[in-house]
Order: C-alpha cells, then structure tokens, then sequence
C-alpha cells in the first residue's frame, strides 16, 4: 500500500488530501507512480507541472526516488513560506 | 535550537532577546522577520492563509538547521513559523542565530531564511481585492538558494 498525499494549490484541484493505492510493482521510483496518476486525465494534469515538488516518508526528494511497499508520498506545487 | 511551528502571533522582540539567554560566549545575535504586506504582485492583501505539512514541516526546519550547524559555528539557531490566518502586518516568521561572532550569524541566518522558502512545506493563499489566490513560487528564491549550493552541496563532506 502507498498512501499518497496531496498540499495547497494541487489538494484543491483534485478535490483531494489524500488516497491510499494498492502496491504495484511498477512503482519503481515515485516518477512511475505519478504516471499512473498522470494517466487518470483531467485536473490530474497538474502533476504534470514543471515545479512539482515531491516527498517521500516525510523528507523532500526527486521523483527519481525509489519506492517501497508502505511509503508515504506526497505531491505539491512550489513552496512560499517565510 | 528551537523549532517552532505555530498559528499564535509571537513577540518578535522577546525572541530575539531569548537568543542569548545569559550564554556569555555569545557575541553577536542576528535576528530575521518576515512579515505580511498589504499589497503583492498587483493586487492589494487582505489577508492570507498559510498551509504546511504537519509532520513534514518541522522535519524539513531541523534539516536546514543542521545543515547551517554544519557550516557555521553557531552557538543557537531558532526558527519559527506561523501557519494559518494571517493579517497584513503580522509576522510571519522569525528565525535567528547566535554566534561568538558576527559572520557566521549573519550568513546563517540569509542561509536559513533562503532554504526555508525553497525547502520548507508551506504554502500562502492570499485574500485579495479579486479573490483568494495561491502565491506561485519565485526563481529569484530559487536562485537566492542556489547560491549556497555552489559553496557546499548539502550532505558533502
């Protein structure tokens, strides 16, 4: 199971915080899981963002980061803290 | 170190102060606040609201302040930052470092301040005169982190 969470600007264009996904192989990096994401069309477009920024268990990451059964990941646009 | 995330307005004043806290071997403290302004990219600010990642954010800070305890000697560094309704002319965040000297705090605090705003889990939806929007980020601030990468990339020896 991946539980896959979703911040600010791209929560509210899916209408989504979070979702669980069954593990799937194909996950190999979270570069493939957003593909799978990718591929549902329509406001899931906005993960196709050049600034996307990414994290896996908590810590920022590329999306050539590795996955495994039980991470937590999340997808969300650009930071503008401080 | 102290690391704080909060939706409570703060005394930007008493932090500073805190800082030193009777350490004597501390000679220099510098302090940065950043605050929220009445007008941005255009349109006039009535208010805005901060988001963060519970559980990422505070994990994210304590990166950046090691990494910043790794390149300086630094004697205290504190951080906080507000989330949640924001007026215009509250504090957002307050982040100061103390040191025996004054180079060191005053590039460890630019430093801090520059990886908090690309590396940091927040994110600010402004009320404006035309609807709430949500801030997009900045090259300038990418850039401004981009300057410390060139010196030392974090994690290398």
């Amino acid at each position: 199971m991946i539980r896959v969470q979703y911040f600010a600007r791209y929560r509210e264009s899916l209408g989504l915080d979070s979702e669980q996904l069954p593990w799937d192989t194909r996950f190999a990096c979270l570069d493939d899981l957003r593909q799978v994401l990718l591929a549902r069309g329509g406001a899931w477009d906005v993960l196709a963002e050049r600034n996307l920024m990414c994290a896996r268990n908590d810590e920022l990451c590329s999306l050539a980061e590795p996955l495994q059964d039980g991470d937590q990941v999340a997808f969300f646009p650009t930071v503008t803290g401080g | 170190m102290a690391i704080r995330v909060q939706a409570a307005a703060f005394d930007p004043g008493a932090e500073l102060n805190a800082l030193h806290a009777a350490n004597v071997g501390i000679g220099a403290v510098v302090g940065f606040v950043g605050y929220v302004r009445d007008f941005n990219d255009g349109r006039e600010v009535a208010g805005m609201f901060l988001e963060h990642a519970p559980g990422m954010t505070e994990k994210a800070l304590a990166k950046i302040v090691a990494e910043a305890e790794r390149r300086w000697p630094l004697l205290r560094v504190d951080v906080l930052h507000r989330v949640g309704a924001l007026q215009p002319g509250e504090p957002i965040v307050f982040v100061g470092t103390a040191s025996a000297h004054r180079q060191a705090a005053f590039a460890a605090c630019d430093f801090v301040m520059d990886y908090l705003k690309t590396r940091a889990p927040f994110w600010k939806k402004e009320d404006t005169t035309e609807g709430p929007r949500w801030v997009e980020g900045r090259a300038s601030d990418e850039d401004a982190a981009a300057r410390w990468e060139s010196q030392c990339r974090p994690g290398c020896g």
